[in-house]
């Protein structure tokens, strides 16, 4: 019998939204969270907006012990695991810990503890030869990311498999998307699963600066997130996690699991392109989305609901736009897409990861999300974007869609579990 | 399932910029391993490492890539071209999106990275280069490759230290058994600049000795540490039918086993995961441990870890059960490129028939139950296993066939 | 006060986006296009982000886009310098 992957548990932690409910509370609100960067001076750079997380790791669980070791992006992450775990009611002292693996996106790691110590043993920045005698014992997990997975591993008890994926801003479909596979084959029942990023630092911002990436809307925040809109001028970025218990269907039914949604079709390509750049026509990511249907044995007019990578940048909305009518077809027009980053920003590799949450979410409430700041779309975004107030719509199959520097394009099919199950 | 065989391969590492370079050195036991040159590394605690031999990368790259481009992302394109050269494949004729790429990743391009925060913090972030955005990410080979090689497949980028090689490996024959014809995965690392060299000092696992024919000595009773290098392995791992399609040459094996497992958070008194991950690869490639005619064993050169994984060899092979040989003793370990090199050294032995060395150890420590190969031997191999770990916990095994 | 010229220009793309095998930066190039010069956006920013370090020009970002000549690029460049730009 062909093994199925369902989402079980969900565990989030997004700007101005603390868990599961407070997250499906902002999206299905509309509002925004986008503000003024307050973790730095922000006054010398070209975008000096973000989408922080109100997150305080002793107050939020972690131990002195755990804080100290573990960068922002690992916090999040292990926060974000107990509230899936929890959020599943799975017994992990019940269950065998050799069949449960965790699979984390994240695109840019450790990055602002990386940032934080070089400042520190550099001297501000003074000195090429950087002073040994500074570093901090964990820098060499800030070095290799995989930490993170490993902070997630033992908070969860996973001896089975464990990786980290990064390919940029798709990690975090990527991973899920991984997670599943690994379910489906049967190298593990459970895998908790899911990405993290805690991009805003300096660093972070002046790159993205020298590449007009970002927002220069600085008067505004709390609108400068515009995707599909005619006045859109680039990303806002965010941070944050979401995380999920994946489960064998059998396995979570047998122990009456919850049962939010099946992980039906995922696929990838690249567009072997250009690092930044995208094709106007979409092809690869039409392509990915065609795979993943497939996949699912989904057909295109069977979408309830497109979750659209919708970065705000001008390429990314008409390139995106493109993909879907392709792959669509006519159907695209009569589907409504939206896009969470005009709400929460883009927060890089985890941003995948909440997409899904938000998909799961709008699956459980038939609510699709919208899609904040859309006053006048761009005549080449011609498709049904949800502007500005959340609707009432069934959605029992999602498509959500993820583009990510390096030229990663993922699409991935989620199914109301009661229609797989038929 | 549709057997994935492994087509092409390319080497850079300490012991040479090829293929054969690289082999006829590592089957001469020549060790690479000395003192830093890439940075003056003289007030540094350790000062040993396994640098690539230097090359001008104009020679081999088209100039747009070089500005935009770190050392290990030079490296990988090189590796990549190598692999696909020794193949001789015409990559559109397998599809619009028949070929994807797979890489290991650890630091990402690391020294473009502390060049940049330099900018940043010591001139201001209008000095920061547009190509900060993505020379320094971890997906940063396997999109460069893509790119270079018009390849719009599946791709992907898996991080777990040490361990990614194989776990990169095992992801491509997802693929190929799936649907695609090709992959090209493995990993390719270089993380010697004083940033990196920091943070993996902070690691605690680094060889503080400065005699590079003393420094790193895994499973010996002088084990202290290890010594890092640079340089890795790619490959196209290719479909049985895509294979005898084209009438793909060489044939160097197939990629018959492969699982991953973790170990059990520290102080938990429950037995590390590595034996269960080698049992797993062998049972995936329906195999016997007698079957197997060599380990290229991960070694980190630490004794509780070595004692650990000789403890999980012993188990899974009886003791002195099988040759256990660690060729890296001459490269140091390569991050997200040392699994891959093993890799491409059990096809290469496969190949020759013959089983490169552990240099500088002169035996096991009294305790480790190895038949540790200390000088090339000659021997018939159809069957190798490569162990690696990552840093935390990470244990994967592969198994690769004739 | 300083001006950018042609072989500064070249010296600087040489620098910050390196020289495409195919074309021939040396050549009669104040009219070919940046494209078929081998160098993207990206390229391109980095080149005008040297530019206005150097010679302390503020270039407009949507005009770097559009200068897509070398002449074009000079052009740009002067007028900032000038002080009309």
């Amino acid at each position: 019998m062909t093994r199925r992957a369902v989402i079980t548990g969900i565990g989030v932690l997004a700007p101005s939204a603390n868990g599961k409910k407070s997250f499906w509370d902002l999206l299905a609100s509309g509002r925004t969270a986008t503000r003024r960067i307050s973790f730095f001076d922000p006054a010398p750079f070209r975008s000096q907006v973000a989408a922080e997380c109100d997150f305080d790791p002793l107050r939020d669980g972690l131990s002195h012990q755990q804080a100290r070791r573990m960068d922002r992006a690992a916090q999040f992450a292990v926060v974000g695991a107990r509230e899936g775990l929890a959020d599943s009611g799975l017994d992990l002292d019940a269950t065998d810990p050799t069949r449960r693996g965790v699979v984390i996106g994240s695109a840019v790691g450790c990055t602002m503890s990386l940032e934080r110590e070089y400042v520190v043993v550099s001297d501000g920045g003074a000195r090429w030869l950087v002073d040994q005698g500074h570093a901090v014992p964990h820098l060499f997990d800030y070095l290799v990311p995989s930490s993170i997975a490993r902070e997630v591993a033992w908070e969860v008890g996973a001896e089975g498999p464990v990786s980290l994926v990064s390919t940029g801003c798709t990690s975090g479909l990527d991973a899920v998307g991984r997670a599943a596979e690994l379910v489906v084959e049967g190298a593990a029942d459970v895998m908790v699963c899911g990405a993290t990023d805690a991009p805003i630092s300096p660093i972070t911002m002046a790159c993205f600066d020298a590449i007009k990436a970002t927002t220069p809307r600085n008067d505004d925040p709390a609108t400068a997130s515009r995707p599909f809109d005619r006045t859109r001028n680039g990303f806002v970025l965010g941070e944050g996690c979401a995380v999920f218990v994946l489960e064998e269907l059998e396995h979570a039914r047998r122990r009456g699991a919850r049962l939010y949604a099946e992980v039906a079709g995922f696929a990838s390509r690249a567009n072997a392109y250009h690092m930044t750049g995208l094709r106007p026509d979409g092809v690869e990511m039409a392509e990915a989305i065609r795979a993943a249907l497939a996949r699912a044995r989904t057909a295109p007019d069977e979408v309830d609901y497109v979750n659209a990578h919708g970065s705000g940048t001008k390429q990314n909305d008409r390139h995106e736009t493109a993909a879907v009518k392709r792959s669509l077809g006519a159907h695209a027009y009569a589907t409504p897409v939206s896009s969470i980053k005009s709400m929460i920003g883009h927060s890089l590799g985890a941003i995948g990861s909440l997409e899904i949450a938000a998909c799961v979410l709008a699956m459980e409430n038939n609510v699709v999300p919208p899609t904040a700041n859309l006053h006048e779309p761009d005549p080449e975004c011609d498709l049904d974007y949800v502007p500005l107030r959340a609707r009432e719509h069934r959605v029992d199959t999602v498509l959500s869609v993820g583009s990510g520097f390096g030229g990663f394009q993922t699409a991935m099919v989620l199914r109301r579990p009661e229609r797989s199950a038929a | 399932m549709t057997a994935a065989l492994v087509t092409g391969l390319g080497v850079i590492s300490p012991a040479g910029l090829d293929t054969e370079t690289h082999w006829a050195n590592t089957l001469a036991g020549r060790c690479a391993i000395g003192p830093l040159t890439r940075f003056d590394a003289s007030g540094y605690a350790s000062t040993l490492a396994g640098e690539v031999p230097e090359f001008d990368p104009r020679e081999h790259l088209p100039g747009r890539l070089v500005p935009q481009t770190d050392h290990m992302t030079r490296l990988a394109l090189l590796v990549a071209d190598a692999a696909l050269a020794d193949t001789d494949v015409d990559v559109a004729a397998l599809g619009e999106f028949g070929v994807g790429v797979v890489t290991a990743s650890s630091a990402g391009g690391f020294e473009f990275g502390h060049r940049e925060l330099e900018k940043l913090w010591s001139r201001g972030p209008e000095h920061v280069s547009a190509y900060q955005s993505f020379a320094w990410f971890y997906a940063v080979n396997t999109g460069q490759i893509s790119i270079r090689h018009g390849m719009r497949g599946p791709s992907g980028v898996l991080v777990t230290e040490q361990a990614g090689g194989l776990d990169a490996l095992g992801q491509a024959r997802r693929h190929v058994r799936g649907e695609l014809p090709m992959m090209v995965t493995g990993g390719v690392d270089g993380w010697l600049c004083p940033w990196g060299w920091v943070a993996h000092q902070a690691s605690g696992c680094l060889s503080r000795s400065t005699d590079p024919g003393r420094a790193y000595l895994p499973f010996s009773a002088d084990a202290a540490g290890y010594v890092p290098g640079e340089g890795g392995a790619l490959f196209v791992v290719e479909s049985a039918e895509s294979a005898r399609a084209r009438g793909a040459r060489p044939r160097y094996g197939v990629v018959a086993g492969y699982a991953a497992t973790f170990d059990p958070p520290p102080g938990s008194g429950r037995e590390p995961s590595l034996r269960r991950a080698i049992e797993a690869a062998l049972a995936d490639a329906r195999v016997a441990p007698a079957d197997v005619d060599v380990v290229f064993a991960d070694a980190v050169g630490l004794p509780e870890l070595d004692a650990a994984e000789a403890r999980a060899l012993a188990a899974v092979f009886g003791p002195y059960g099988v040759p256990v040989t660690v060729p890296k003793t001459m490269t140091g370990r390569l991050g997200a490129g040392g699994a891959a090199l093993d890799v491409a050294n059990a096809l290469l032995s496969i190949r020759d028939g013959v089983l490169p060395p552990t240099v500088n150890v002169t035996g096991p420590a009294p305790g480790h139950e190895l038949d540790l190969v200390t000088t090339a031997r000659e021997a018939r191999v159809r069957t190798a296993l490569v162990v690696a770990r990552g840093h935390g916990g990470f244990n994967s095994a592969l198994v690769v066939t004739a | 006060m300083a001006t950018l010229d042609l072989p500064v220009l070249r010296d600087i793309l040489r620098e910050c986006a390196g020289e495409d095998d195919a074309a021939d930066l040396g050549g009669d190039i104040l009219d070919v296009p940046f494209s078929d010069l081998g160098y993207d956006s990206l390229a391109l920013l980095e080149t005008a982000s040297v530019i206005q370090r150097r010679f302390g020009a503020r270039l407009a970002d949507d005009a770097v886009t559009q200068a897509q000549t070398p002449r074009a690029l000079l052009d740009l460049t002067n007028r900032a310098i000038a002080g009309d730009g």
